[in-house]
């Protein structure tokens, strides 16, 4: 990992001080949202702003009180099950595009990237009324359906990014020894490209966890956190902190999750541009 | 050399004579670990999109007694006179373009200044890229109720004792509005990715250069700005594809208003689809849609298009 030259000098001071100001100035938000959160409904509101107070975890106790467990639930198996359905799948059409890649696998990658680009709008008609008919509305299934669908291309392309990194020599020197195509994945592919399949997975998870235009349309009572969350729209301005306690809790898994492996998401996020 | 000839070259030199029925099994045994993602991506995306077109074609409203009918282009020619619509393009693009840049600009800079070894840093990395990890739903909800609130937001209190008034942001300065609070997720995203560039720059390019005595400018200038080129067109990609589809950010901060000033393409489709139920009619606006949406985005794609015969393996 390259860093650039130390802070010792006069400009690097000033870059040094800018950039702690850049990353408390992206934070303040965050940290706006946590401190209201923990204020009574007229502390939230207060003017001037309350700075100090007493610490409240009342609106959590609401939260929790209202259905927030049963939305996460629905969160947990939608994002979960449809990032590992993605990562299954994208594994090996990931190999079929890097390692022992098909013919005019270019031409597969860019289908697969250019179904990004088609807006759920232009489908979004069609994908309603076909799972209309199969009575699909409202289930979680319908959600996992369309999250793999969603989030697949950007998984292949990453997975086939780090696949390509993978030391040719390693390979070569596998099927000398007669090692079979799935030998070769579980002993040497998989290995060495776990830390990235770890971020793939991660930003997956991230994009269904926090899916709201799919929700809001295909599912009414098996609502997401983005759905729970949302119904607080309607309660208005009286609820400034309990929006805020909500709106920190939907976040804090994912938050946590991305803390812990930033490093390798920071390395992950190449997409291939390194040669 | 690349991997497809290595492979040839391999398979050839352990089976010199390969029948035309092995060559085929082989082309299948490459072509089955594909099919699995293959074939659902096909069907989810190219189906539909296909069904669509073929509605744009038909009159159809669900609040309607009257059956369907194949109607041409009418529905075509319908979006085309609505002057609601041509505007709602206009925003999608001037948003996506200012959301892009915003978020290009912020992030760069923060890259910048996280790829230097510094008190904090670490520390500095994880405030710096946590907006990209919030559900927009709720970061949108709250900057609506917490910040830009003129009466009970921290902002209106700021500018109150700043004597400029309680600014109602969200109705007098809408597209600002939405604008920050899509470029503050996105750009702790440009910053993973710079950084993630940033970081694969060869720290012996840097260390020779200086040596030879080069400015520091100099050596962003010309060796580490060429070098992010392709990461900052990633950036911009990703970026406008996500953006594009905006739609959580514009309903819960300004439900689209006032007066669509803040509608993207995709949330006007939605609209017509799910509160006018006209169905013939959002399936034309939402072919547009992708029509706009290909325009902004092909340019974009071809550079990474470009990314990727250059890198990778084969």
């Amino acid at each position: 990992m390259s860093s650039f030259r130390s802070s010792r000098s006069f400009g690097g001071g000033v870059a040094t001080v800018a950039t702690w100001i850049g990353g408390l100035l992206m934070f303040a938000p965050v940290a706006w949202m946590v401190l209201t959160s923990l204020k009574t409904e007229q502390q939230a509101v207060s003017d001037p702003p309350t700075l100090f107070f007493i610490p409240t975890f009342a609106h959590y106790v609401d939260a929790f009180a209202n259905g927030f467990l049963a939305s996460a639930w629905n969160s947990v198996v939608a994002a979960g099950v449809s990032t590992i359905i993605v990562i299954l799948l994208a594994v090996p059409a990931a190999y079929a595009l890097a390692i022992r890649p098909v013919q005019k696998w270019r031409d597969v990658l860019f289908f697969f990237i250019s179904t990004k680009m088609m807006p759920v709008a232009a489908g979004i008609v069609p994908l309603y009324l076909i799972a209309k008919d199969l009575d699909l509305l409202n289930t979680r299934l319908v959600l996992v359906i369309l999250y793999v669908s969603m989030n697949l291309p950007l998984a292949i392309w990453m997975t086939r990014s780090f696949m390509t990194e993978v030391p040719p020599e390693l390979l070569e020197a596998a099927r000398l020894d007669g090692a079979s195509r799935s030998r070769e994945m579980v002993t040497i592919i998989l290995p060495l490209i776990r830390p990235g399949l770890a971020s793939t997975a991660l930003l997956c998870f991230i994009f269904a966890w926090n899916e709201y235009f799919l929700a809001v349309n295909f599912t009414t009572t098996v609502a997401t956190l983005p759905i729970f969350l949302q119904k607080f729209l309607s309660f208005g301005k009286l609820y400034t902190a309990q929006v805020a306690a909500v709106a920190t809790l939907v976040n804090i898994p994912v938050v946590a999750a991305g803390w812990l492996v930033q490093k390798s998401l920071v390395r992950g996020l190449t997409f291939g541009a390194v040669k | 050399m690349s991997g497809a000839a290595t492979d040839r070259v391999v398979v050839a030199a352990l089976r010199p004579q390969r029948s035309r029925a092995s060559v085929r099994r082989e082309g299948w045994a490459r072509r089955l670990p594909l099919l699995p993602a293959l074939v659902p991506v096909l069907l989810l995306t190219q189906i539909p999109f296909v069904m669509t077109i073929w509605f744009s074609l038909q009159r159809w409203n669900l609040l309607s007694m009257a059956p369907r009918r194949f109607i041409g282009l009418r529905n075509f020619v319908f979006a085309f006179g609505d002057s609601t619509f041509l505007r709602t393009i206009l925003h999608t693009v001037l948003m996506t373009g200012e959301i892009v840049i915003l978020s290009i600009a912020i992030g760069m800079a923060l890259a910048v200044g996280l790829n230097r070894s510094f008190p904090g840093r670490n520390l500095i990395r994880t405030l710096a890229v946590t907006p990209f990890f919030l559900m927009p739903v709720a970061a949108s909800l709250f900057w609506k109720t917490s910040l830009f609130d003129p009466t009970f937001g921290l902002f209106g209190a700021v500018t109150a004792a700043l004597g400029l008034g309680r600014v109602d942001w969200l109705s007098e300065h809408p597209v600002f509005s939405v604008v920050l609070v899509s470029s503050w997720q996105w750009s702790s995203f440009v910053l993973m990715i710079v950084l993630a560039g940033l970081q694969s720059f060869p720290e012996e390019v840097d260390e020779a250069a200086s040596v030879d005595g080069a400015s520091r400018f100099y050596v962003f200038r010309r060796l580490v700005l060429p070098h992010l080129r392709p990461f900052l067109e990633l950036s911009a990609l990703l970026v406008a594809m996500y953006v594009l589809e905006n739609i959580a950010t514009i309903s819960l901060l300004t439900g689209g208003g006032p007066a669509y000033a803040t509608t993207n393409l995709s949330y006007y489709v939605y609209l017509q689809a799910f509160s006018a139920f006209s169905m013939g009619r959002a399936s034309a606006y939402g072919t547009i849609a992708l029509i706009v949406a290909i325009a902004l985005v092909t340019p974009l794609l071809r550079l990474v298009a470009g990314i990727l015969r250059e890198g990778g393996r084969a």
